[in-house]
């Protein structure tokens, strides 16, 4: 375990086909990005079907690099045209779009991608050292230890998302019930279906994902009568390099968001408050903290920095425990299985390669990306300049191709409307998206644990506690779900 | 918003409520070998009946703000919605017709959206509803091998 196996995982990223690979991926993931109603966990869903006849490694580069991408993409919404792209790119906006009007733009950008860079960078090292040992420590884990796990997830949405707690509660159920419908694999009944054959194949979440966040996102930018008023995109190479010239001033922002990122980001949901922490804290401790929110570039390089480290840190979970993070590393999973792999710590002893090649092309996939989206930032700009009328219409055909995909199936495009307009509902209702994606992804997942473990324990639930791994997980769990109902009580208690 | 709220918080009651139906018949309890096929949904839609009617309780509760949308913002949703609704019609009618395929129906619908809200002249019109579809099939059809529903053009073509 280590170096040894990562200079193997160098060998199959470096091929010249995978870096081939890494470099269309990072360029559709970016001008995904910056596409409005498209960002990273749509975009590797629609993506997903072109990937059905890859060899694995090379899929999943395509899909990290889209990611990547869309990372990346995100900072240039934020900083040009003040849109954020994603949820954690809000705090980009604050620093990012003042400069941008004053004409520093080229300054920004180099300071978002840099920071993004090294964000990034930070958690992948971390990655390298840490997913082995919890890949190992994972072996060991049984149904209970797998359940308490997923427990664990779901009750960061609710103690940790914000927003009301009860309605992120009800979308999780939500997407673990839609995760029933159709065939028990058990007993082999059909559950929720009524006699209809269409319900029998259940509802596929790469569809939900496109629905719910592509064409969900296209109704709320329409309804706001969108319109782009971007700030011009200079960039020049002396402008990159005098950046990087103040950026090492900066360090202590780099680590502090670094840290943030990753602690925060493998657990779910972690990047957005991730990037608020971490500019929160820049303000808090930096000398210009009365410049912060009218231009001022450490207020780029802390939730740019965080945000990424998070983002990478969310494919800790995916790979090690076969537990997604977010909702792009969810479509990842799914990626997985589509490909005949088996998620979860027995990847690290059954396909050492597939691993190893991913984790180095962690690496890669950030070096070209951060020196492709500087070179090219005009261009990927110049496509938000896309009238309106065209973008919409392109996005919506593209998501209908992406669905029908999945499983060559038709309904599939009605269900990607029908959760369009789902998505479009909850988000204006406060109902958070993620955690229902990530519910039906692992719903079966889920329900499997569960069984198990009860068949174990002779139907009782005693057994998610006596376990130690599994006692101490769920007691975290438990305690996350309580949080909501724990803070305004801790709150009175102290006033 | 809030009648919004209310009527969500009602049909996630009522869909709670036909997944316990459904549980029902399958059985919720132990089984043999295990719990019952509907033992998990059981469980789920009985929290969700319950965390739904504290939603619609919290919600009737507070004040009425703003409205969920305006009828200016509705009309334009609709205005995005119908033809992508129209665009899988013709891609696919339900019933025993045959459709135009993914991709002519695509490329109407685009046009028909860039000249309708647009109002973009004629000739990038024709142009990007042709070459939108061409490009898209290439990709798929003959570089990924992905197949897309194919209709009467796509035949003439010899597809």
């Amino acid at each position: 375990m280590g170096p040894e196996n990562l200079l193997l995982g160098f060998q199959v990223a470096l091929t010249p086909f995978n870096i081939f690979i890494a470099v269309v991926g990072i360029l559709l993931g970016t001008i995904i990005g910056v596409l409005p109603g498209l960002g990273g966990a749509n975009g590797v869903a629609i993506l997903l079907p072109l990937t059905f006849t890859m060899p694995p490694t090379s899929a999943i580069i395509l899909l990290t690099s889209i990611y990547w991408g869309a990372l990346f993409g995100g900072a240039i919404t934020s900083i040009l045209f003040n849109i954020p792209g994603e949820p954690w790119s809000v705090a980009t906006t604050f620093d990012g779009y003042p400069l941008a009007k004053q004409g520093q733009s080229g300054e920004a950008l180099t300071a978002a991608f840099t920071s993004s860079f090294v964000g990034a960078f930070f958690s992948i090292v971390l990655i390298t050292f840490f997913a082995p040992i919890l890949a190992e420590v994972a072996l060991k884990f049984g149904p209970p230890e797998f359940f308490a796990i997923q427990l664990l997830t779901f009750s960061s949405f609710v103690g940790l998302g914000g927003g009301n707690p009860l309605k992120s509660l009800v979308t999780i159920l939500l997407g673990f019930i839609l995760a029933t419908v159709g065939l028990d694999i058990v007993t082999g009944q059909l559950r929720l279906t009524f006699g209809f054959t269409d319900l029998m194949k259940g509802f596929d979440f790469v569809v939900a994902v496109i629905g719910l966040f592509g064409i969900g996102e296209i109704l709320l930018s329409v309804e706001e009568g969108l319109k782009f008023e971007g700030a011009k995109a200079g960039m020049k190479m002396r402008v990159v390099l005098d950046t990087w010239k103040i950026l090492p001033r900066y360090w202590r922002t780099f680590v502090r968001g670094s840290m943030i990122g990753f602690w925060m980001g493998f657990k779910p949901g972690g990047a957005t408050p991730a990037s608020f922490m971490s500019y929160a804290f820049a303000k808090r401790f930096s000398k210009n903290a009365d410049k912060f929110g009218k231009g001022e570039l450490e207020g780029i390089v802390a939730p740019e920095t965080a945000a990424h480290a998070a983002g990478v840190a969310a494919m800790l979970p995916m790979i090690t425990l076969g537990i997604p993070g977010s909702p792009t590393a969810a479509v990842m999973l799914g990626g997985l299985i589509i490909w005949g792999l088996q998620p979860g710590p027995m990847l690290f002893i059954d396909n050492p390669d597939f691993v190893w090649g991913l984790i180095a092309s962690m690496y890669t996939g950030n070096v070209i990306g951060v020196i492709m989206v500087l070179a090219f930032v005009p261009f990927f700009a110049a496509i938000l300049r896309v009238p309106f009328a065209i973008l919409t219409p392109l996005i919506v055909f593209v998501c209908a191709i992406g669905s029908y995909a999945v499983h060559n199936s038709m309904i599939d495009i009605w269900y990607m409307l029908i959760f369009g307009v789902i998505g479009y509902t909850f988000r204006k209702l406060d109902y958070p998206l993620a955690p229902f994606v990530l519910a039906l992804v692992l719903g079966d997942m889920a329900e499997n644990a569960l069984r198990q473990s009860l068949i174990m324990s002779q139907g009782s639930l005693a057994i998610f506690f006596n376990r130690p791994i599994s006692g101490v997980i769920t007691a975290f769990a438990l305690f996350f779900f309580a949080l909501p109902l724990l803070t305004p009580w801790w709150r009175k208690l102290r006033s | 918003m809030r009648t919004a709220d209310l009527v969500t918080a009602a049909l996630l009651m009522a869909l709670g409520g036909i997944v316990i139906y459904d549980a029902a018949r399958l059985g919720f309890g132990w089984g043999g070998e295990g719990p019952l096929s509907g033992f998990f949904p059981f469980w789920l839609a009985v929290l969700m009946v319950v965390i739904s009617l504290v939603i619609l309780i919290q919600v009737s509760m507070g004040s009425a703000q703003k409205a969920f949308a305006t009828r200016q913002q509705f009309v334009r949703v609709l205005k995005v919605l119908v033809p992508i609704a129209c665009f899988i019609v013709l891609a696919d009618p339900p019933g025993p017709w045959s459709g135009l395929g993914l991709y002519a129906a695509g490329g109407l619908y685009l046009g028909f959206y860039m000249r309708w809200v647009g109002r973009h002249d004629w000739r990038s019109v024709v142009a990007l509803s042709l070459a939108v579809p061409l490009i898209t099939f290439f990709i798929f059809e003959t570089w990924f091998l992905v197949p897309m529903p194919k209709g009467p053009v796509e035949a003439w073509f010899g597809y």
